[in-house]
């Protein structure tokens, strides 16, 4: 019980002295997450109205291996990533592998299933909808496609956030792509990993206070600000 | 300023030839084998306001779907005098009995038809200004469109429709659930729209409205052209029984 305690206090400084060496991790997973997010929301927000609103031939195949994508395991992702970006592998000339480059690819990758099937959902919701009106004022569904994604942008938070809470949540993939490198490549949840493997408690506890005060921030943000904007907009 | 006026220099120049008549022939709609409409045929010409009346069920909306190309029908076809498909499909409007409004403000939704009918960005706020106060919508000008009330939101699709001057403006029963006063609005802006040439196609089930807006009437039941008359011989002397038992109010479905 002491150990917890201690380890709780001890954490609680780090963080109240905003210690170099936590802030460098927190700052690195931030930006290798929201990076990964950002990647992500750029194939996955079009790639899924697509899914909603064309109509071919193994539509059908695609939305359920896009949907079952949405459960890819982080290790899995991260062990093909390694065998591409690995120095015998076909992008390894990029020398990509063990940076944070590598990282946002692996996390970008488990992060726009998410997104897209998300999204696709959400549009085709739409859709139903506007069909019509869209199709009578000349809108077919390509031109279609960025008004949709606008007028759902207060649904389509929650599917980015949830894509945000995949990245910053996983472990497996940044660990076997970056290599947990001190100053490099060491991110919240490689480092957690580590520093419990080493008994160092106190900065494992106080990462994993930041990650989920982080999670729940971003969460009561953008809940206060789509309720806000739902009640505006109808 | 008048919308003509305000569209004078140029918005609309590419889209100055007419698309009437509009000829159908032969229009059947049979999803799944149910025939829905049923070798429906006629003319529309530019001019009078047709009123399409007839019975719950009776095909009305169908058919004007099938006109206007929301609908594809099972056989038969729907011409244009124009070859020009994207010209016919930006010549045609047509406005719902639920308005669909996007979610944004009152002028961004008839900024976004604009664009879509490619009128120049510097153009558009002219054109938005004048079909908002013509349609006493400028008020509302920055309100999100879904806060308007129901009246207001079906003669801001009518501001939006008339933006985009169309030469043919099909309308499924607009006023349908509007009180009187809000009906009387936007049968005020249907008739000043066809006052400044365009041609009014307009699904009603109500009598009433087809005698105050009609120059003729095509009468429609159970997926059939029943009749296509003047309004004046069509309320006087009905040619068939169906038409007659439903001015009535007797005729069933």
């Amino acid at each position: 019980m002491n150990d917890i305690s201690d380890a709780f206090q001890a954490a609680l400084h780090l963080l109240m002295s905003f210690d170099a060496g936590l802030m460098e991790i927190v700052g690195l997973s931030l930006q290798v997450s929201f990076s990964a997010v950002a990647v992500a929301a750029l194939i996955g927000l079009p790639l899924g109205a697509a899914l909603a609103l064309f109509k071919f031939p193994g539509r059908g195949t695609l939305i359920v291996m896009l949907n079952a994508l949405m459960g890819l395991p982080p290790v899995v992702v991260g062990l093909i990533v390694y065998l591409i970006l690995s120095r015998a592998g076909p992008l390894g000339v990029l020398g990509l592998l063990f940076t944070p480059t590598a990282m946002i690819i692996a996390q970008a990758i488990l992060v726009t299933p998410i997104i897209a099937a998300l999204t696709r959902q959400v549009v085709a919701d739409l859709w139903v909808e506007y069909a019509e009106q869209m199709k009578s004022l000349g809108a077919g569904p390509l031109r279609a496609i960025p008004a949709l994604l606008y007028d759902a942008r207060f649904t389509l938070v929650t599917a980015v956030l949830a894509g945000f809470g995949r990245a910053s949540a996983e472990v497996g993939a940044v660990m076997i792509v970056g290599g947990n490198i001190d100053h490099v490549t060491r991110v919240m949840t490689t480092a957690i990993a580590l520093e419990v493997s080493k008994g160092d408690l106190a900065l494992a506890l106080g990462l994993g206070i930041v990650l989920i005060s982080l999670s729940l921030a971003i969460n009561a943000a953008t809940h206060a600000i789509k309720h806000r904007a739902e009640a505006q907009w109808v | 300023m008048g919308l003509v006026a305000a569209n004078q220099t140029s918005p609309h120049s590419t889209l100055k030839s007419g698309i009437l008549p509009m000829k159908a022939r032969g229009l059947c709609y049979a999803p799944d084998g149910d025939e829905l409409i049923r070798d429906v045929s006629f003319e529309l010409q530019a001019g009078p306001k047709t009123m399409i009346l007839g019975p719950n069920g009776a095909g009305k909306s169908l058919l004007l779907r099938l006109c206007h190309g929301l609908l594809k029908p099972s056989s038969g076809h729907v011409t244009w005098a124009s070859a020009n498909t994207s010209q016919t499909q930006k010549r045609q409007a047509m406005v719902f009995q639920r308005p669909v409004l996007l979610r944004r403000s009152v002028a961004d939704n008839i900024d976004y038809a604009l664009k879509l009918h490619d009128i120049a960005k510097a153009d558009r706020p002219v054109i938005i200004d004048d079909v908002l106060n013509r349609t006493g919508l400028a008020r509302f000008k920055v309100t999100p469109a879904r806060r308007l009330s129901g009246g207001e939101q079906q003669k801001l699709a009518l501001a939006r429709a008339w933006a985009c001057r169309p030469e043919v403006l099909f309308l499924d029963e607009p006023t349908a659930s509007l009180d009187p006063a809000a009906t009387h609005a936007v049968e005020d802006i249907v008739q000043t729209m066809h006052d400044e040439g365009t041609c009014i196609v307009m699904v009603t089930h109500d009598i009433n409205q087809a005698k105050r807006l009609g120059d003729d009437v095509m009468f429609m039941h159970k997926g059939q052209l029943l009749e296509h008359a003047s309004a004046e011989n069509f309320f006087n002397k009905p040619e068939s029984g169906e038409a007659a038992a439903f001015l009535k109010g007797e005729l069933r479905w």
